[in-house]
């Protein structure tokens, strides 16, 4: 394939049972852009970024993760996985751990590094994502902002090709999704390849390069945050604008 | 009291086997049933269905058929010797029989136990690039051994009174002895049987105490 994409989506389908939950579905993601995905509940945009690693099967077409196409199961699958960081929306850090840990565990495990420096890049993590004093603690003892900051520090310990984000403000109390978002926008410009599914048009007009609009699992239309937010083109992005953007 | 007082070195013996026949079950029943639930989680469906019938199967046969089958079966028909000495190889083979019994107990709470952990854990986990092994014994199994630890102390309890079961393959723990000693003090068949019983609580109260303690103290906060 001559397209450069580092993620590329060729005529992905899904469906649960009856549900077409992904239609042909194209999307090639370069190097260092940042997509955020926005559209309706039930649009497929989850299923969608969770099919990226995996997480879902898709029933036909191909996934290309920087040229290869992502394995079925087994071992090929993992070393691929761990250079697709996600980021979820209820945090998912493992619980019996502490936060120092949760940050460690895949770095030694995965990436076989020894324990003092996987130690060392944690702590950098953390620091890098205001968490540094709360290394000691368990995941139930932070605020979920906090724990979405460590969720985000576990994912980039991993040294990640592309992170994907799926809703990840949408389980936090209003108050803690800003602390979250900073995170994520600084991250997208230091040049991380990021595709985020997400309902906070703020940042989506703030730090994405692209828009892409889904509804009833298709993409109905892609641009330039403020082309599409701006002069949006088909009907179904009119509406949903219309009926997000009044309050 | 004085049956108790005078073959004070026989009882002592008698509970000492039923704590070593529990000890050495209980391990085995440790490993076993973790192997078992692994494989009753593992992607291969043959794995899955294997684990499944042998849960089954050993979950619903009465103990002292088990324990017929590894002493007179096992031991007496297939031959199988553990040891020379014919003490140790019915110790050996009793145990065999215990493990075999109580394991599937063990798989089935650890199962109960992996329910209890979300979805989300293990694909974070696997998010990662960890493997099926890994996930499970790293995360998964962690999580699921800590919210059954109440559970798992209750079989415990059951597998040290099912040690009385051992006297079918000949094994001289705590119950064997007790019989024996109702045999030669039959004036005092309540104070033999009242001691023994009293034997058993102290072992087992113990047990449901620690093991309450542990899972308050090691439950995973969510």
């Amino acid at each position: 394939m001559s397209d450069q994409g580092l993620v590329v989506l060729d005529q992905v389908n899904k469906r649960f049972g009856d549900h077409h939950v992904l239609r042909d579905v194209e999307l090639s993601v370069r190097r260092g852009e940042v997509v955020v995905i926005i559209g309706p509940s039930g649009a497929g945009k989850s299923t969608l970024c969770r099919a990226i690693n995996r997480l879902e099967t898709i029933d036909s077409g191909t996934i290309t993760i920087d040229g290869t196409p992502l394995p079925e199961e087994g071992r090929q699958l993992a070393r691929l996985r761990a250079e697709v960081g996600m980021v979820f929306q209820s945090f998912n850090l493992f619980a019996h751990k502490t936060v120092l840990e949760n940050v460690v565990l895949g770095q030694v495990h995965v990436l076989k590094k020894s324990r003092a420096d996987a130690e060392k890049k944690a702590y950098e993590l953390l620091e890098r994502v205001g968490i540094g004093g709360q290394a000691g603690k368990f995941p139930a003892q932070l605020s979920g902002g906090q724990q979405q900051r460590v969720a985000i520090a576990r994912a980039l310990a991993m040294e990640p090709k592309v992170l994907l984000f799926d809703e990840p403000t949408s389980a936090l109390d209003p108050e803690m999704v800003n602390e979250v978002l900073e995170v994520m926008t600084a991250l997208a410009r230091e040049g991380m390849t990021m595709v985020v599914v997400t309902h906070e048009m703020g940042f989506a007009r703030r730090a994405a390069d692209r828009v892409v609009f889904m509804a009833d699992g298709e993409i109905v239309e892609q641009n330039a945050p403020d082309d599409f937010f701006g002069t949006p083109r088909s009907e179904r992005a009119k509406s949903f604008l219309a009926k997000i953007l009044t309050h | 009291m004085d049956a108790l007082l005078l073959e004070w070195d026989t009882v002592v013996a008698a509970f000492w086997m039923t704590v070593r026949l529990t000890a050495v079950s209980a391990l085995g029943s440790l490993v076993l049933g973790t192997l078992l639930t692994a494989m009753r989680v593992a992607p291969l469906a043959t794995l899955r269905r294997t684990a499944g019938v042998y849960v089954a199967v050993a979950r619903n046969t009465p103990l002292t058929l088990v324990l017929l089958f590894t002493g007179l079966g096992v031991g007496a028909n297939l031959g199988v010797e553990l040891s020379s000495d014919i003490a140790t190889n019915n110790f050996w083979l009793a145990c065999i029989g215990l493990t075999a019994y109580t394991s599937a107990f063990v798989c089935e709470a650890l199962r109960a136990g992996i329910n209890t952990v979300p979805v989300g854990q293990a694909e974070a986990a696997r998010s990662l690039g960890l493997g099926f092994l890994q996930t499970l014994g790293l995360i998964t199994l962690p999580q699921a051994f800590r919210a059954v630890i109440a559970p798992l102390g209750g079989i415990l309890i059951a597998l040290t009174k099912n040690t009385t079961i051992a006297l079918v393959v000949g094994v001289s723990e705590a119950s064997v002895r007790m019989r024996e000693m109702i045999e030669t003090y039959g004036d005092q068949v309540m104070q033999i049987f009242l001691g023994f019983a009293a034997g058993f609580v102290l072992l087992c109260l113990p047990m449901g105490l620690l093991f309450g303690w542990l899972s308050r103290r090691l439950a995973v906060a969510r």
